[in-house]
């Protein structure tokens, strides 16, 4: 591997009431998260190939510990996101390099599908920063029941020379959506979009 | 006494690989699961809460048995452990002290028993705080290499009239443990302390 990854951590979230109403089944999502070191801390580097690679590499083993924290089979995920929080030493453009380019192939390839643009945040931040991990339903992004968002943060990281890397996934949208729009029974899931 | 009605459980666990240090043959490993209930006696003063504490029980032990599936299903491999409790704002931090009983309780029950005393804390805070939940050894309080804490927390919890309640666990020694003092190799266990 080329991430050298100082730590895993993985969340998994179960929502069973809500306002005093039964959530049933409830919802549930989950995030695997990595601290991995940032190769370009404290200088500027004009070719961020290395940090791609390591996106690739994170896409694949984010999605699937994110998948087995939540305890279904990749085709039963319902939304998805990204994020990633670069330490003090770090440019933005590092978390984009692992994001945009080569995370998401992987991440689709270990849910089966995933029409869907990967929604995604970025941020620069120092240690325990809250990283809000954007949620969109994984074929078409405009099912509205399942916008949302999983805040995650990690005590000791980002280190000023490490980047926080998030890929998350549920199996359902938020609890007791009301307000509307594109439902899951209606989507086509061709273009990614409804 | 009152009924537990549960909100939202969450379970966090962190594979810590190294720490700026040689990387771990196996990594250390940190779990921590959390419970979000209502808190019966939000936003008056009641005499008689300890009841509480007996109907806890049911709800820790099936947390205790969720937490040490997550850190990988063997009881054997759990050498720290730890509890704690956030009172939303509209308790107090007695409410907190219920949980005492019945998360050292579950913790031993399911690991088969366990000799020292579960180190706790506690607090009333608002949504979104954090917790540092302390570690400390199964079977001897002293042992220096497994004292350590765990940073928990749910951004939307605890609303005023709910508790959140925690237990940690680990499966070894600090990452890079260097500090000396009693080895868990060096155990007597007669007293859980040493």
């Amino acid at each position: 591997m080329k991430a050298k990854i100082r730590k895993i951590v993985t969340i998994v979230e179960e929502t069973r009431t809500e306002m005093g109403r039964a959530i049933d089944p409830p919802t549930r999502r989950a995030a695997a998260v990595a601290v991995i070191e940032n190769p370009f801390a404290g200088r500027y580097v004009e070719d961020l190939a290395d940090l791609i690679d390591i996106g690739e590499e994170l896409g694949d083993l984010l999605a699937r510990r994110a998948v087995e924290a939540l305890g279904v089979e990749g085709s039963e995920v319902e939304s998805y996101g990204k994020a990633a929080a670069v330490g003090e030493n770090g440019e933005l453009e590092h978390a984009a390099a692992i994001l945009h380019p080569k995370l998401g192939a992987p991440v689709r390839k270990a849910l089966g599908k995933g029409a869907a643009l990967i929604p995604s945040s970025k941020k620069r931040g120092g240690p325990s920063v809250a990283l809000d991990v954007p949620l969109g339903h994984k074929d078409a992004a405009f099912v509205r029941s399942h916008f949302d968002g999983m805040e995650v943060r990690i005590a000791d990281a980002p280190r000023a020379n490490e980047i926080v890397v998030a890929v998350a996934v549920t199996d359902s949208g938020r609890p007791l959506p009301r307000v509307g729009g594109l439902t899951t029974a209606e989507i086509k899931g061709v273009d990614g979009l409804r | 006494m009152p009924s537990v009605e549960i909100r939202k459980r969450v379970i966090i666990v962190e594979d810590i690989f190294h720490e700026g240090g040689p990387v771990a043959a196996i990594p250390y490993r940190r779990g921590a699961i959390l419970t979000i209930i209502k808190n019966p006696f939000a936003g008056r003063y009641v005499e008689d809460i300890e009841g509480f504490s007996n109907d806890l029980k049911p709800l820790g032990l099936e947390m205790a048995r969720g937490l040490i599936d997550a850190l990988g299903g063997d009881p054997k491999a759990i050498q720290g452990y730890g509890k704690g409790a956030i009172v939303g704002s509209a308790g107090e931090v007695e409410h907190g002290a219920l949980w005492h009983v019945p998360g050292g309780y579950a913790m031993r029950e399911a690991l088969g028993g366990a000799m020292a005393i579960v180190p706790s804390a506690k607090k009333v805070a608002g949504v979104g705080a954090r917790l540092d939940v302390p570690i400390t050894h199964i079977n001897a309080s002293y042992v220096r290499s497994h004292f350590d804490a765990m940073e928990v927390g749910v951004n939307d919890a605890p609303r005023a009239d709910e508790i959140l309640l925690a237990l940690a666990m680990t499966t070894g020694a600090r990452v890079h443990d260097r500090a000396g003092g009693l080895k868990a190799a060096d155990i007597k266990g007669e007293d859980g302390l040493r």
